[in-house]
């Protein structure tokens, strides 16, 4: 009785002393204002900064190595308050948001063949580019939703998928998982977007899809701000010239100019928590 | 039971293959099916238990060799090894940290997991069980350990490939998993007529 419990008593004591040894000696010094910083970042680790976790970039930040508006994620409410902890000026980046240029999905952009292989657009794209008409729509299988670290993106019933602009952080995941290269990151403050990715000739866009852009010049004619142009059959907006007077979308006869439907909030709620945990 | 004079290389594939610890004697089932979606971190894993369950069960062996026995002590076993291999993982957890910063960011989570990982203990109370030498239940432990990184590598580069395929909804996630598992199992069966141990 005695003799175990002297046995147990030893063993703890050793490995007690021995953990409080290594606690002294492999002691890691973590600058408070580390911790600060990166509970104020959006903490969903998606390495668009190029830093791959949100706490290296705080410590980048901390040792002046990187400017607080590296992170696209971050508001710049708290861009501020992290300048403010480092007792420097902050400089704030404009807002993007990702849109999808089409405005295709099941009802408008027609099939060339049904597709019954892995339900992934990499993979619909290896397949003779796809299974629709139009060598430019959007496939409809989610891989940017799969990429966002935001849960911004819904599949609509369309097999379209919908941007949230207020979850939307404008990190650009999405634009690089998009075989088809049809999210394009613009400024929140530019409204109206061609919906539309289609580089061929009216004739064909107006064949394969009942909501492609056919280069008419209409809104071109009609933009008092010369923001419009047509380059290989496509209509793009300029976001620095034009000014939201929405004249281009009453005349777009195939309805592809659409409007973003987004009035800012003042103050973003928190985001933690609503992250999803990525990986495990 | 393990003779004395067994080949230390009988002992290794014994431990890797024919009794797998997670395939044929279904101890550290927990971590197999929770951190398998991903080859990477099922590497991370198996390197972590790897590295732990070689320390832990030298340190074990010494423990109940050199004190309990001479004690008639045997019955704190479980006890004094589930101290031993806390206080191991803390050890490595802090090392590691400290001069490899990287690695312990790429191990995350897993590190403090091993801890509760009913692997590590099992293969320090199976090589006291056989009776082996110290040299042997290093090997033993050894080859326990790179049986589970195996095991789990190839469970998670399946589950990779089956996350992608159109799998019928009741199947879909956990239950497709139990059924791969149990379907790797039986292939591992297939060893046990290698030799008798």
């Amino acid at each position: 009785m005695i003799a175990s419990l002297l046995i147990l008593g030893i063993l703890g004591l050793i490995f007690g002393i021995l953990l409080t040894l290594a606690h002294r000696r492999l002691k890691i010094e973590i600058n408070p204002l580390v911790e600060k910083v990166t509970n104020l970042l959006p903490g969903a680790n998606c390495g668009t900064c190029g830093y791959g976790r949100c706490i290296s970039l705080a410590e980048a930040i901390v040792k002046e190595e990187a400017e607080p508006d590296l992170c696209p994620a971050t508001e710049p409410e708290i861009i501020k308050k992290i300048a403010q902890l480092l007792g420097k000026e902050a400089r704030i980046k404009e807002k993007k948001t990702a849109r999808l240029l089409c405005a295709g999905g099941k009802k408008n952009a027609k099939e060339c063949f049904s597709y019954f292989g892995i339900k992934d657009c990499q993979a619909a794209m290896l397949i003779a580019g796809g299974n629709l008409l139009c060598k430019y729509g959007c496939l409809g299988f989610g891989s940017c939703i799969e990429a966002c670290p935001f849960e911004a993106i819904k599949m609509s019933e369309d097999s379209l998928p919908i941007i949230d602009p207020e979850k939307c952080k404008g990190c650009g995941k999405c634009v690089d998982a998009c075989p088809k290269g049809l999210l394009q990151l613009l400024p929140l403050r530019q409204k109206f977007f061609v919906a539309c990715g289609s580089e061929d000739k009216g004739a064909a866009t107006a064949k394969n899809c009942s909501v492609g852009c056919i280069g008419c010049q209409k809104c071109v004619k009609v933009c008092e701000q010369d923001a419009i142009t047509i380059e290989n059959f496509l209509a793009r907006i300029d976001p620095e010239k034009c000014n939201n007077c929405g004249k281009c979308t009453e005349v777009c006869p195939r309805g592809v100019i659409k409007q973003l439907n987004y009035t800012p909030t003042i103050l973003p709620p928190p985001l933690r928590g609503r992250i999803k945990v990525r990986g495990n | 039971m393990i003779s004395n004079d067994l080949n230390i290389f009988l002992i290794f594939l014994s431990a890797l293959l024919v009794n797998n610890i997670l395939l044929i004697r279904f101890i550290g089932l927990c971590s197999f099916f929770g951190i398998s979606q991903r080859i990477e971190s099922s590497l991370g894993m198996g390197a972590a238990v790897t590295f732990v369950m070689v320390m832990s069960s030298s340190v074990t062996w010494l423990i109940y060799n050199f004190l309990l026995i001479p004690f008639h002590l045997q019955y704190l076993r479980t006890i004094s090894f589930i101290l031993v291999i806390a206080t191991l993982v803390q050890l490595v957890e802090r090392f590691i940290r400290k001069y490899n910063p990287t690695l312990y960011q790429a191990l995350g989570i897993y590190l403090p997991l091993v801890t509760t990982n009913c692997a590590i203990l099992a293969a320090a109370f199976l090589g006291i069980d056989y009776h082996l030498s110290f040299l042997q239940n290093l090997i033993y432990a050894l080859g326990i350990s790179l049986g589970y990184l195996l095991a789990i590598i190839l469970f998670s580069g399946l589950r990779e490939r089956i996350a992608l395929s159109p799998i019928p909804k009741a199947f879909k996630g956990v239950p497709i998993a139990f059924l791969t598992a149990s379907l790797m199992s039986l292939a591992f069966l297939g060893f046990k007529g290698l030799f008798g141990l």
